[in-house]
């Protein structure tokens, strides 16, 4: 009793001065926190209040810190340490605190804890990891609110590393009884997979099964994870379509309990989800998209409530139909849905009505005819934000009748605009359209000019470049040239004349550019003027350095004769003592080519059009000079890497920091957790990132460019590029008429006299929306199409411009394309030629569905058996998530299948042969060979009926494998009643869990219709793995050499006097590896996959497990290669 | 979901909640910047907002604004039903909610937050479920305060605040 009393009294002074929060939940006067917030609103002055919250901040460090602070104490100073946090004052000595909390405290301490770690740290904070041992502890505990909690703190954040440890605990539970920890425990998975995909690879079954889940919330819940996983791989889970489509049809017709409504509408977060969702799987797929036609239709009926939740679920249904296979009728529904919001007087709803529009004017462009009057009036609407999105809208719907009106506006609203983000983004797509659809050269200029002095130096730095290239390399016709160059000396001379301290420099750099290049097609001005001019901006305050270095290049260009060389020298005598260097050399240059016009002819040369100038990259020049140094004893030259390697090998210790310190770009090469980068990674990085440095110098780089020969830092560039110059048909009409024509086409309404706004309003719509009409739709739709494009580029070889990326993406892109479909018609043709009673397998669509529909797929590894558990879940019975596999009638047994194996596999160990799909006169069966540098693929093929087959095709394809065949793939005839077998070499493309082959079978009878059929077939990535036989030097050399690794701590088998002995010798016997030596308490193991990538382990006992590391040079193989070993260890 | 904003009209905040790995430093400014831009707009105008290269979203229940920055592809109207429903969740727990009563129990308004949104996404939607969790967890408290009090015969008095209900405006 005693005991107790003394308890009591220790509790007592904390519990006096403690909030508390008892029934009722509103605020207690009493508490810290409550007096710090009435103080805090007390005070007047922003420094009051620093001086009350660092005096705050020093009471609560000194009680954390105390031994004699209780739990309860500590949760109440964490409210408070959150407090001050909140008001941006730094309480970061009590983050160890809250993890200590968290770990230590009872129920709504232990939540506070959690709660403090939540808000203080993030997911790449070292502290976090201290946390781990606590959210493992409260996993495993029977309280469920505890394990709610660590569930919520590890669905928010966790460090990457960490997930391994508590992963299988996460997927334990989303077998629990409560909906609520499956719930959590789903969306836990969901963050892993966003954070580590690979770590959750394995699990993508149990996510099916969280998909049928019985309970509304859990099903939602795994949503997520689904919207993420089709977004990343539409094509693998078109076969959820139809389940998809059944939720939303049960969800829409309100078979969900009340509880999930909201305002009487039914689950519409779900309903939103599973739109997204059927809208990536529907793109692009048109028999994906019939399915959810019908229940589409409904959405749309069903959401007649006028409420906002009905709007949200319209517009994603809007979004969807407009996004996948379009069907008319659908699609005029969603038209009208559009106009709800566009005409709708709730602001919000209009903007959305805009956003829709945005997005599907490019189909339907006569959806912004319809609705013209309201777009005008929502450009001149007072919200900004509206403005914004209008002129996005026009900026979609742009052509060379309406850029001047569309354009004008544009600038309007960037005058007018102070957010820097937006400027950036609009004075771009001024700049496109611009170049993309000007009338004529001084709107061009014009335009341009605008853009420079609003878009000022914030704006992107290719709008000057392109400009300039644009103004360099010309078009088609020499004359125009001439005049649009010769326009923009007029314009910007008159610009300096003005006042040039009001320009920004990115725009005074293009303008001394322009007059030092062009200056001089101007016959009556004056070099003197020009270089006056010029000198003009050097004297300004304003104009920095790097412009200055531009105005001196294009001095350069200009000092001829007598004026130039005084102008010169007066430079040369400011800017020679210039602290600048490059603005010195820049002065020297200036002083030394304007008094030696041959040399300045040389380098300058002038009118070289578009002959490239010849440059020794390889600076063969300098050889002389090179071998006269290392003759008089110079160290010869080693590129960095090799430098940095040298140092690497001369302190082995120091290596990390060195290697860290290296600019490289981690991203390329995870260099960070190698032991020792090795030679060829980081050199491939360096030189990655001084590719990146030229290319941030680009716009210095494209004015000097000129200078040293237009080539100059291109060396790739083609010779071939006068050949590739492409005559393309200038527009042939004058501009300016046609500006006149559509001047007075937009003066002449066609209404009745209407009141004076209304007819402005008017005049302006019929010049917005000029051209939109059907006629030229189709030159609205795509804008690739030939629109009389002004400023047409010539034809650039590859790799030679800024275009050269997009270039070299195409190249990548397109080769395999062809290559596919190039095969695909040889094959066919072959095939055609040479059985001509055959037909293709695309002539029979209807057949080889529903075929396909009853073969479906046999894995080894069946999902769907669990799937099919779950039978009171949502989706119906007859909405199965996986396919089921068909019922076989009487295949061939497998006995006897086995003795058909072809002989040269006969005493090979097999695979169990699996049925693959059959119809009623086909069987198809599989098995796989393992072979000692091969593993091969046999199918059998079964024909059941009477009469022979004389011809069957079959094809396989796989994202992960690469499929050799050795038989050509047409397998020959099958008598009735007799096999016929087929084998193919398998290698790996790129490793994965487990891989899969689908395939086509198609074949035709002597009398009757082709048939054709799908299957598939899964193997695990272990039949692949063979041993590797290496020496423990050789694993020593190699294992610093792979870049690829994970680590991860796997349970030992525990029963045997040798644990590690023995858990070495279960994974030797089940996957097939190579145990190199055992020292100790370590175990090094290698493998291979098939012939030429290995891998490597490192095993070693740690605390009763066993910590296994695996390396290798291919990206994903020891992610999967620890999941066998996890599983072979765990059925052990 | 990248983050929720609570803020007063003054421009205090009231609750921050990030979904998205920031420095501290970056959080502050993105605050900072986000509060002014928000107050300075008008009661009529639109409640999205092109921020940055975010969407942000912004709502006003009495004296207290809601914002959250969400992804250019998400629905910016369901974002202002999950704001809607995070209020009611709010009214019904404090039982007609005011700003006061966030200020004093904010740890209570992030708990029902985290049962409402985890990790940026909507969790649970049915009000009667997220009450119940949060309750459930409130018991295990109350017990135990029950416990220690009997103990220790300490009783804490309750105020009852006076400021207007958030769902009065």
């Amino acid at each position: 009793m005693s005991d107790v009393v003394e308890k009591t009294l220790t509790a007592l002074p904390g519990l006096l001065s403690l909030d508390s929060q008892p029934g009722s939940n509103k605020l207690s006067s009493s508490s810290k926190l409550g007096n710090l917030i009435r103080g805090i609103t007390e005070l007047t002055s922003k420094h009051e209040e620093e001086k009350l919250i660092q005096r705050e901040l020093t009471s609560i460090k000194e009680q954390v810190s105390s031994p004699n602070t209780s739990m309860r104490q500590m949760k109440e100073l964490m409210v408070r340490a959150i407090y001050c946090e909140m008001l941006g004052y730094e309480a970061s000595f009590s983050y160890i605190h809250a993890i200590k909390l968290a770990q230590q405290g009872t129920a709504l301490e232990k939540r506070v804890g959690y709660l403090a770690v939540s808000l203080f740290l993030n997911e790449s904070h070292e502290l976090l990891l201290l946390l781990v041992n606590t959210v493992l502890k409260d996993l495993q505990s029977t309280n469920l609110i505890e394990v709610c909690m660590a569930l919520t703190v590890v669905g928010q954040m966790f460090p990457k590393d960490m997930i391994p440890a508590i992963l299988p605990l996460v997927e334990e539970k989303l077998n629990h009884p409560k909906e609520i920890i499956r719930r959590k425990a789903v969306l836990a998975l969901y963050k892993f997979y966003l954070i580590a995909p690979n770590q959750v690879q394995h699990i993508h079954n149990k996510f099916r099964k969280a998909l049928c889940d019985k309970d509304p919330g859990v099903m939602t819940a795994s949503l997520h994870i689904y919207l993420q996983l089709i977004e990343e791989n539409p094509e693998g889970y078109k076969d959820l379509t139809t389940s998809f489509v059944t939720i939303l049809k049960q969800v829409v017709g309100g078979k969900l309990p009340m509880d999930f409504n909201y305002h009487s509408v039914p689950a519409p977060w779900l309903q939103i989800q599973l739109l997204r969702i059927l809208c990536l799987l529907g793109k692009n797929d048109q028999s994906t998209s019939e399915i959810m036609y019908e229940v589409l239709d409904e959405s749309l009926r069903r959401a007649e409530i006028n409420h906002n939740i009905t709007y949200a679920i319209l517009f994603e249904c809007v979004k969807c139909i407009y996004t996948i296979h379009p069907k008319s009728e659908l699609l005029e529904k969603a038209a009208k849905c559009i106009g709800n919001f566009v005409l709708s007087s709730k602001i919000n709803l209009k903007y959305l009505g805009l956003k829709a529009l945005t997005y599907v004017v490019q189909q339907d462009p006569k959806l912004a005819l319809q609705h013209q009057m309201t777009i005008i009036e929502c450009l001149d609407h007072p919200d900004l934000i509206i403005k914004r999105e209008t002129l996005e809208l026009l900026f979609r719907i742009t052509n060379a009748q309406n850029v001047t009106v569309i354009v004008d506006k544009m600038l309007e609203f960037l005058r007018i605009n102070k957010d820097d983000y937006t400027t950036i983004d609009l004075v771009g797509k001024v700049a496109e359209l611009a170049e993309k659809y000007a009338p004529d050269n001084e709107w061009f200029i014009e335009t341009m000019s605008t853009v420079f002095s609003v878009g000022g130096d914030t704006m992107q730095p290719d709008i000057p470049n392109s400009f300039l290239k644009l103004l360099s390399e010309g078009f088609d016709s020499v004359e125009e040239d001439r005049k649009l160059r010769l326009f923009a000396v007029d314009s910007y001379v008159s610009l300096l004349q003005g006042e040039p301290g009001k320009l920004p420099q990115r725009f005074l750099q293009v303008i001394s550019w322009v007059l030092g290049e062009y200056s001089c097609l101007r016959a009556d001005l004056e070099v003197d003027t020009v270089l006056r001019l010029l000198a003009k901006l050097l004297d300004m305050k304003t104009t920095s350095s790097e412009t200055k270095s531009w105005v001196l290049m294009a001095m350069t260009k200009l000092c001829e004769g007598g004026a130039g060389v005084s102008v010169a020298r007066g430079v040369y005598e400011t800017y020679s003592s210039s602290l600048d260097t490059v603005l010195r050399q820049r002065a020297q240059e200036l002083q030394h080519l304007s008094q030696d016009p041959e040399l300045r002819a040389r380098v300058l040369p002038r009118h070289t059009g578009l002959e490239p100038l010849e440059v020794d990259s390889s600076l063969s020049f300098l050889d002389g000079f090179v071998s006269e140094a290392l003759a008089a004893g110079a160290a010869p030259y080693k590129p960095p890497h090799q430098r940095q390697e040298e140092l690497a090998q001369a302190k082995a210790l120091s290596l990390e920091p060195y290697g860290l310190s290296l600019p490289l770009s981690m991203s390329s090469c995870s260099i960070t957790d190698r032991q020792s980068p090795t030679l060829l990674s980081i050199s491939s990085g360096l030189s990655g990132n001084s590719n990146d440095l030229s290319h941030k110098g680009g716009l210095r780089l494209d004015g000097v460019k000129r200078v040293w020969g237009r080539e100059g830092y291109l060396a790739q560039r083609e010779p071939a590029e006068e050949s590739a110059h492409v005559e393309v048909p200038s527009t042939l009409r004058s501009p300016s008429q046609q500006g006149v024509a559509d001047g007075s086409h937009s003066q002449t309404p066609t209404h009745t006299p209407t009141p004076e706004p209304e007819l402005e309003k008017q005049q302006l719509a019929s010049s917005l929306f000029v051209g939109l009409g059907s006629h030229s739709s189709v030159c609205l739709m795509g804008k690739s199409e030939p629109t009389p494009q002004r400023f047409r580029r010539k034809a650039r070889s590859p790799a030679s411009s800024s275009g050269a990326s997009e270039n070299v993406s195409h190249s990548l892109v397109s080769p395999p394309i062809t290559v596919d479909t190039l095969m695909c018609n040889n094959l066919l043709d072959s095939h055609i030629t040479s059985e001509p009673d055959v037909s293709p397998l695309e002539q029979t669509p209807p057949l080889s569905l529903g075929l396909a529909a009853a073969n479906g797929s046999c894995d080894e590894e069946l999902p769907d058996s669990d799937v099919k558990g779950s039978s009171p879940s949502l989706i119906g019975d007859d909405a199965l998530v996986a396919a089921d596999p068909a019922p076989h009638e009487e295949p061939p047994k497998d006995l006897l299948l086995s003795s058909y194996l072809p002989a040269e596999l006969s005493g090979l160990s097999h695979s169990e042969i699996t049925p693959l799909s059959s119809d009623q006169s086909l069987d198809l069966s599989a098995c796989h060979v393992h072979k000692e540098g091969d593993l091969v693929l046999v199918v059998f093929i079964y024909n059941s009926s009477d009469s022979d087959i004389q011809q069957i095709l079959l094809e396989l394809d796989s994202e992960e494998l690469e499929v050799s065949c050795e038989c050509d793939g047409a397998v020959g005839g099958a008598r009735g009643h007799s096999v016929a077998v087929c084998q193919y070499s398998l290698s790996v493309k790129r490793p994965s869990v487990h891989v899969e082959l689908v395939g086509t079978v198609s074949y035709q009878f002597p009398v009757g219709t082709p048939q054709s059929g799908q299957f598939s077939y899964k193997l695990p990535l272990s039949s692949f793995i063979r041993p590797l036989t290496l020496s423990t030097e050789e694993y020593g050399t190699m294992w610093l050499d792979f870049s690829h690794d994970t680590k991860q701590n796997l349970t030992l088998i525990s029963d045997d006097p040798e644990p590690l002995a023995a858990s070495l010798s279960v994974l030797k016997k089940k996957l097939q590896l190579h145990v190199v030596e055992i020292i100790g308490m370590e175990g090094i193991v290698a493998c291979r996959l098939l012939q030429d990538q290995p891998c490597l382990m490192h095993c070693r006992l740690h605390a009763g497990t066993l910590a296994v590391w695996l390396r290798s040079p291919v990206p994903d193989l020891p992610d999967c290669l620890m999941y066998f070993c996890q599983r072979a260890l765990q059925e052990h | 979901m990248q983050f929720m904003l609570l803020f007063s009209r003054q421009g205090k905040l009231r609750l921050q909640k990030w979904y998205v790995p920031l420095c501290e430093k970056e959080k502050k400014k993105i605050t900072r910047e986000l509060v002014q831009t928000v107050l300075a707009r008008k009661p009529k105008m639109c409640s999205f907002l092109e921020w940055r290269d975010l969407k942000v979203v912004y709502k006003r229940y009495a004296s207290l604004y809601f914002c959250c920055a969400i992804e250019p592809q998400d629905n910016e109207l369901i974002t202002l039903e999950i704001i809607h429903r995070y209020v009611e969740l709010l009214d019904k727990y404090f039982g007609s909610v005011c700003e006061l009563d966030i200020i004093f129990n904010f740890e209570k308004a992030y708990f029902i937050l985290d049962e409402f949104l985890l990790g940026g996404e909507a969790q649970e939607t049915s009000k009667k479920n997220v009450l119940k969790a949060i309750e459930q967890a409130d018991l295990l408290q109350e017990n135990i305060d029950f416990q220690m009090r009997l103990f220790a015969g300490v009783m804490v008095p309750n105020l009852v605040s006076e400021s207007s209900g958030l769902f009065q405006n």
